[in-house]
């Protein structure tokens, strides 16, 4: 593969402001940033309750330079089909209406509302960034959170003992025109499905992987190393889906063992070898079954 | 123009020559036929609004917070347990200062399921910090919704109109329907001067720390205490363009009487009749409307009933543990009266899940208010037509 500086793919205007109040190494910071990159200036962003609440900044301030609607936990996309209506409705047809939620606002409490704006095919774009877990709260499960990992309310002897919610063939069932996941480690890919997504009337859907240092107990400088350990072992791998039929793989995943991206994160410390197993098992299950996916099967 | 339409339709009416930009709403009875006319409103053209067929009232009432912030006129109708399930929401728009109009259709809440009125629903979001505006009659629903619009975007302040199930919202009555022109003379096209705009950026409800929030509580209640001046103000301005006007209080043959009731919605109009047929009995009764139950109407509920000996208010609802919600509140506006001119104020409890409050039964309590002793305060709530 060719590498290309960052800097020659990145845009430069930058809509996230220093200062801003996420922790170091956050992903999900990192993920407005190079999302609101591709987007450009004629954005609306609904914020349904997740980390971003406190990342955006407190009354008076705000990290974005962009309008923002602080919004209830549950209503990331109904709030944006109301901006998005407001705005046709006063002739602006070219705003891009986002709505922005974690993963608890997404695969939990959201998803009624997600699902009825998918159905009704609403113009917005909806961003999940999927730390795994109520993140802002301090680390407690979500539908999101994979299998046997630790977190405050699947402690000890316990861990999370279901498998992850497979959120993005949840969508694709809407038949929805795009919908892709993406990750900051291969940022050229994530500002490629940006731009789709913004080309693309309709709802869109993205689901971003946005490694929590303090949630999975790994080191503030390893977020980008792990999301792109997780795209490489298929734990979390790069696709897109048009119109809920077409599936495609859009980086290469290789299938690296999922031992040592388990062993960097301390939320998989009390895993053993045939834990460790069973997770490889279900991966490799789950590789198999979007293999079908993407061969139309 | 005349036109014999029910409640529900005096409602779809008031938002159509209101022109909300954007409606969302989700069905339940006795509501339904107030989206289902607005629905044809939009298809046909006499509206051009957003309609959002959204999956649920939580979602109605988020995606017109969505609409309001970005500046335009947002509408929705619920019922009952749809009322309940916005609960969170209400508050946001209260406190966000968005001044969506929505009506309600007051209906029992279950279990067991009730689809008839009475006023739990409403009254369980008395602190949502929402305008409440209880309507008597069609033509009132109708030019309350265009007045409520006025209000909302005045103070910034949502406002709800409230309507008895099927008493009213089912009930047809000859409407007076102003035309288009006249009412954009009086509604002029929202003009919000902070709203979600990409040329203006800004970031609404982020993070309130206890330095800043009670200031943000001070200046909605400050936007409370102007809603009697503004809606006074509104409504003679309408009486001045269409010769009609309602009041937030209203007082009905009341100067020299001994006895009032205290009533609000459709039980209004059967007491008027009790009223008038024991007036000819030359009984000194007289009867108090309360339109306006958020803001409290205190001061106009003073002047209306200050001197006068005995009151009976009627209340459709109940607040379980402590008694009937507008008796409580009215003997609370009363209180610093001096006790001279302070009345005994009687609560009755009637009406609820939709049973009927007949003449008679108004003609009970007023005959139990009458019989009591005006130097002796109320003890309990009665609970009228009970079944052993």
């Amino acid at each position: 593969m060719t590498q290309i500086p960052i800097k020659e793919i990145m845009p430069h205007e930058e809509f996230l402001e220093s200062g801003h109040l996420a922790c170091p190494g956050c992903g999900a910071s990192l993920s407005m940033r190079m999302v609101l990159k591709a987007l450009g200036e004629k954005t609306v962003v609904a914020l349904p309750a997740c980390c971003w609440s406190i990342i955006a900044g407190p009354y008076p301030q705000s990290s974005l330079k962009l309008p923002l609607y602080h919004s209830a936990f549950e209503t990331g996309a109904s709030v944006a089909s109301g901006i998005k209506a407001a705005l046709l409705a006063r002739g602006d047809t070219e705003t891009t209406v986002v709505a922005w939620a974690g993963d608890g606002g997404t695969f939990d409490i959201g998803l009624q509302a997600l699902s009825g704006a998918a159905e009704r095919n609403e113009d917005i774009l909806y961003v999940c960034y999927d730390n795994e877990a109520y993140m802002n709260t301090g680390i407690q499960r979500s539908s999101a959170t994979p299998l046997g990992a630790w977190t405050t309310t699947t402690p000890g002897a316990h861990p999370e003992a279901r498998p992850k919610k497979d959120i993005l063939a949840i969508l694709a069932a809407h038949r929805i025109p795009y919908a892709a996941s993406a990750t900051v480690a291969y940022p050229e890919d994530l500002l490629a499905k940006v731009r789709k997504a913004k080309a693309t009337r309709g709802t869109r859907f993205l689901h971003l992987l946005a490694p929590c240092p303090p949630g999975w107990k790994s080191g503030d400088d390893e977020t980008i190393e792990l999301a792109r350990m997780a795209v490489r072992a298929r734990v979390f791998p790069l696709m897109e889906v048009e119109n809920g039929e077409t599936w495609r793989i859009t980086v290469d995943s290789p299938g690296d063992p999922i031992g040592p991206y388990l062993a960097k994160q301390g939320r998989f410390r009390h895993l053993k070898s045939e834990d460790v197993g069973a997770i490889q098992s279900q991966v490799d299950a789950r590789w198999k079954a979007l293999q079908r996916r993407v061969a139309g099967g | 123009m005349k036109k014999v339409i029910v409640g529900n339709h005096a409602v779809s009416w008031g938002v159509s020559l209101a022109r909300a930009e954007v409606i969302a709403a989700y069905p339940i009875t006795p509501q339904t036929q107030i989206v289902e006319e607005l629905a044809e409103m939009c298809d046909d053209g006499r509206l051009a609004a957003k309609f959002i067929k959204v999956e649920s009232e939580h979602s109605a009432m988020a995606a017109c917070i969505g609409a309001s912030a970005t500046g335009v006129r947002a509408f929705t109708a619920t019922s009952s347990q749809g009322l309940l399930l916005m609960h969170e929401l209400l508050h946001w728009a209260g406190l966000g200062r968005l001044p969506i109009v929505m009506a309600d259709i007051n209906r029992a809440v279950a279990p067991g399921w009730n689809i008839w009125t009475d006023q739990n629903d409403t009254l369980a979001q008395r602190d949502t910090g929402w305008v409440q505006l209880y309507c008597e009659n069609n033509q009132e629903v109708l030019d309350t919704t265009i007045q409520a619009f006025a209000l909302a975007e005045k103070l910034s302040l949502p406002v709800m109109i409230v309507l008895d199930a099927f008493f009213l919202s089912h009930t047809s009555e000859p409407v007076d329907i102003p035309s288009p022109a006249e009412v954009d003379a009086f509604l002029p096209r929202r003009d919000a001067a902070l709203k979600l705009d990409t040329r203006d950026p800004h970031a609404f409800g982020a993070l309130t720390t206890p330095a800043v929030y009670m200031e943000m509580r001070k200046r909605q209640q400050e936007a409370f205490d102007q809603v009697p001046e503004t809606l006074r103000l509104i409504d003679a301005d309408w009486d001045r363009r269409f010769g009609r006007s309602w009041g937030a209080v209203e007082s009905y043959r009341t100067s020299d009487a001994d006895t009032v009731l205290v009533t609000s919605g459709t039980i209004t109009s059967t007491a008027r009749y009790v009223i008038n047929e024991r007036r000819e009995r030359g009984e000194k009764v007289g009867l108090v409307k309360i339109k306006m139950f958020r803001p409290f109407p205190t001061e106009p509920l003073r002047r209306a009933l200050a001197g006068i000996p005995k009151v009976a208010v009627l209340d459709r609802n109940i607040s379980p543990g402590h008694g009937g919600i507008f008796a409580e509140e009215l003997r609370s506006a009363l209180y610093d009266l001096p006790s001279a001119r302070r009345p005994r104020v009687d609560g009755y409890v009637l009406g609820l899940g939709g049973r009927d409050v007949t003449p008679e039964v108004i003609g009970e309590c007023l005959d139990a208010t009458r019989g009591n002793d005006s130097s002796a305060n109320a003890r309990e709530d009665l609970w009228v037509g009970v079944k052993p």
